[in-house]
């Protein structure tokens, strides 16, 4: 049995209104944007980080330094996995010291990535803090990590895969409820 | 990408596309290297043994390092000078540091085809440092690596090595690695250095005129001499070798403008380079030291990452 797509959880302007939202978020949060810096998780984690910082730009007036992260070499089943990821960019140019960190990904699941990205994020510097935003928040925590902003809350079943496509590397923006038929996790 | 290879004991069934990967990966573990914590979980919990039956230094130390790099727990065994060897005991020894849980093996050994029987001995991923005159492979890897990094790619770039090439177990390797990834290779020596058989490799070309071999060339790598090549009849004397063989700056006029040295070190300056070239801005010969590093934090990464 193929996956097959179950519904429709975010449309293009609902995707666009939670990142919008999750911006004011932050600015309240964090009483606007000074030393603030986004770094998206690849691979999606990666343009919806840009998308907040435009937008907090957009809203405070401030350029927010942006910066890429590659989880691959911290990840805790490199001995248990068949295949061998490949590992793509990280890139922060810019120093952590006295930055509040806002780390961007696209879906919360497990809480392992996340882990994963505070241990490599914890080696390049000593950022102030380190925040968490994230499109899809699916439940189902192995670990106790919450997200500090969140685009949608989705309970989902653990047959099931939340699938995110973004305008810069799917062409689109569209958050779909795939059913796996009960096969793997996501 | 085809299955991905056990061992690295010589680039027998690695795929140019997989080799790429790995050259590719070695740029995030220049990266790492440079961060102010110099260290991945990668490969924590696994063991690594460093099985040395050959005296060595610098690759010893350079594996040592990628694999703590990759917070892999190491285990030495040197036998500088020893008298292990082929066969029985060079099994027993590794039977008995299979028995320790090892979980994998670096190899070097004075002795051709000594990290295969490692391999079979042990049944876990070898990685050959060194074995005899046969392949240096990832020696063979940072210098490709080291002239990509300069280039962009090795593709059209023609590479000379000019030296021993008959005892050079790091020509052999070069040989076989660098037409897998489109570059040409010439190599060059005295006749009685320079076995003929080599020529049957695709890409590569064989001369005795350095002048010829330099024409054209992006990067010169310069082998070291060994002097007890003296007393086995292969030269007539060292000062005769340095006059015609020698990679210095009148040799160098004949490469390709910006053309970079290269050495695998130790180097054994005025002979088979002159120091102001050793020294020279053409030199990358401690950025291979510096990428040995990174290429074979790659090859641990590619070897023991994944189930198998």
């Amino acid at each position: 049995m193929t996956p097959q797509p179950k519904a429709t959880i975010l449309t293009a302007d609902e995707v666009r209104r939670a990142m919008t939202r999750i911006a004011h978020e932050i600015v309240e949060r964090n009483k606007g944007a000074e030393n603030l810096a986004l770094i998206g998780v690849h691979t999606r984690g990666i343009p919806l980080a840009a998308r907040l910082a435009a937008k907090l730009e957009e809203l405070e007036g401030v350029a927010i330094p942006t910066g890429m992260l590659d989880i691959t070499l911290y990840r805790d089943d490199l001995s248990e996995i068949s295949h061998q990821p490949v590992i793509r960019e990280t890139h922060v140019p810019f120093d952590l010291a006295r930055r509040r960190v806002i780390l961007v990904d696209d879906v919360l699941y497990t809480g392992r990535t996340v882990r994963a990205a505070l241990d490599a994020l914890i080696d390049l510097g000593r950022p102030e803090g380190i925040q968490l935003a994230v499109l899809v928040d699916r439940g189902h925590r192995e670990l106790p990590i919450r997200a500090d902003y969140v685009g949608k809350n989705l309970p989902t079943a653990k047959s099931e895969l939340v699938k995110v496509k973004l305008l810069e590397t799917d062409g689109l923006d569209l958050v779909e409820l795939w059913d796996l038929n009960g096969t793997a996790d996501q | 990408m085809t299955a991905r290879p056990r061992h690295l004991l010589d680039f027998e069934g690695w795929t140019p596309e997989r080799l790429t990967a790995l050259l590719d990966n070695a740029d995030t573990m220049n990266q790492v290297l440079e961060r102010p914590v110099k260290k991945v979980p990668a490969l924590q919990g696994l063991t690594v043994c460093t099985a040395f039956f050959e005296n060595s230094t610098r690759t010893r130390i350079s594996f040592e390092l990628a694999a703590r790099r990759m917070s892999a727990d190491v285990v030495s065994f040197a036998t500088g000078n020893s008298s292990v060897s082929k066969g029985e005991s060079l099994r027993d020894t590794i039977e008995v540091l299979t028995a320790y849980k090892v979980d994998a093996y670096i190899v070097r050994h004075a002795a051709a085809g000594a990290a295969h029987l490692v391999a079979r001995y042990s049944g876990k991923p070898v990685i050959n440092a060194g074995d005899g005159r046969r392949a240096h492979p990832t020696q063979a890897l940072l210098d490709a690596y080291t002239v990509r990094q300069e280039y962009g790619s090795l593709e059209g770039k023609t590479v000379a090595i000019i030296g021993d090439i008959r005892h050079s177990r790091v020509a052999r390797s070069n040989a076989e690695l660098l037409p897998k990834l489109g570059a040409k290779v010439v190599l060059c020596g005295p006749a009685t250095l320079l076995p003929a058989d080599l020529a049957a490799l695709p890409g590569v070309t064989l001369t005795t005129n350095p002048r010829e071999a330099v024409r054209g060339a992006h990067a010169v790598m310069a082998l070291r001499l060994q002097s007890e090549r003296m007393s086995g009849g292969y030269l007539g004397s060292l000062q005769e070798y340095a006059d015609v063989y020698q990679v210095n700056e009148r040799l160098l006029a004949e490469a390709e403008a910006g053309a970079i040295v290269l050495h695998p070190g130790p180097m054994n300056r005025d002979l088979e380079i002159s120091a102001d070239t050793a020294d020279s801005p053409r030199s990358r010969v401690l950025k291979q030291v510096e990428n040995g590093q990174a290429v074979r934090m790659s090859v641990l990464y590619h070897l023991l990452v994944g189930r198998e």
